[in-house]
């Protein structure tokens, strides 16, 4: 049985309390692979003050835990952990983590990667930056469907 | 019957955060964008095929064929940006 959770929240987030928790009690956990995801204080050629997060409350639980499920399917793994922040974020402020534990490391690193490409397109989630000319809402990248296409999932979400 | 859609991020700031639509019975998802493009002005605009716009049912991930029923929850959105 594998161990999972899913957070949205506005409150930051310990990495290392997270893995700690994930790792509670399970001796076959062999390898963790963390991934945690900050605020940049430029795209694309501007400045960024601050940004703000939307979500779709309900579906974006829903989204990330059948990805869990289709990692889980994917790799052998023991543990998974996402939180996702919403609200007001300012520069070098944590936005996502994902853990993942496994008894060999690469079930853990590949679940983890896949587990991000796999919510970068299809977890309803909207960021607007605040920039020096206003805010503006963040536009998707064909390059983040391309990663996901890599796991043989073509779910276009850049358009 | 009755349909609630709901709109977020630039979709929401244009078209407000939801509304109940009455349909006829078999609309499909696509038909009700359709039918939303049809009044004109903001919902035009921003829902315009060709436009990059993502659409759920029920909290899924949906495309045109999807078949409404009775109390649905239909989302439109653009492209997801998180992570």
């Amino acid at each position: 049985m594998v161990r999972s959770a899913v957070t949205i929240q506005q409150a930051d987030f310990d990495l290392s309390a997270e893995i700690a928790a994930l790792r509670e009690g399970d001796a076959q956990v062999g390898a963790v692979a963390g991934f945690v995801g900050t605020v940049r204080d430029r795209s694309d050629g501007a400045s960024v003050s601050a940004m703000e997060l939307e979500h779709y409350p309900g579906m974006t639980e829903r989204a990330i835990e059948s990805m869990i499920t289709e990692a889980c399917r994917r790799f052998d793994v023991r543990g998974v952990r996402v939180i996702h922040r919403v609200g007001a974020l300012l520069p070098r402020e944590q936005i996502v983590l994902v853990a993942v534990t496994s008894a060999h490391r690469h079930d853990a690193i590949q679940a983890c990667e896949f587990l991000m490409d796999y919510l970068k397109t299809q977890a309803p989630f909207w960021k607007k930056e605040s920039t020096a000319d206003g805010a503006r809402w963040v536009d998707a990248r064909q390059a983040d469907d391309a990663a996901l296409a890599r796991w043989g999932l073509k779910m276009d979400n850049a358009g | 019957m009755k349909v609630q859609v709901r709109y977020f991020a630039s979709l929401r700031e244009a078209l407000g955060t939801q509304e109940t639509v009455e349909v006829d019975s078999g609309t499909t998802l696509g038909a009700l964008r359709d039918r939303l493009i049809a009044r004109g002005g903001d919902h035009a605009r921003c829902l315009a095929r060709g436009r990059a716009v993502r659409s759920a049912l029920n909290q899924t991930i949906a495309d045109d064929s999807a078949p409404l029923h009775d109390g649905a929850e239909v989302a439109f959105f653009p492209p997801v940006t998180g992570g």
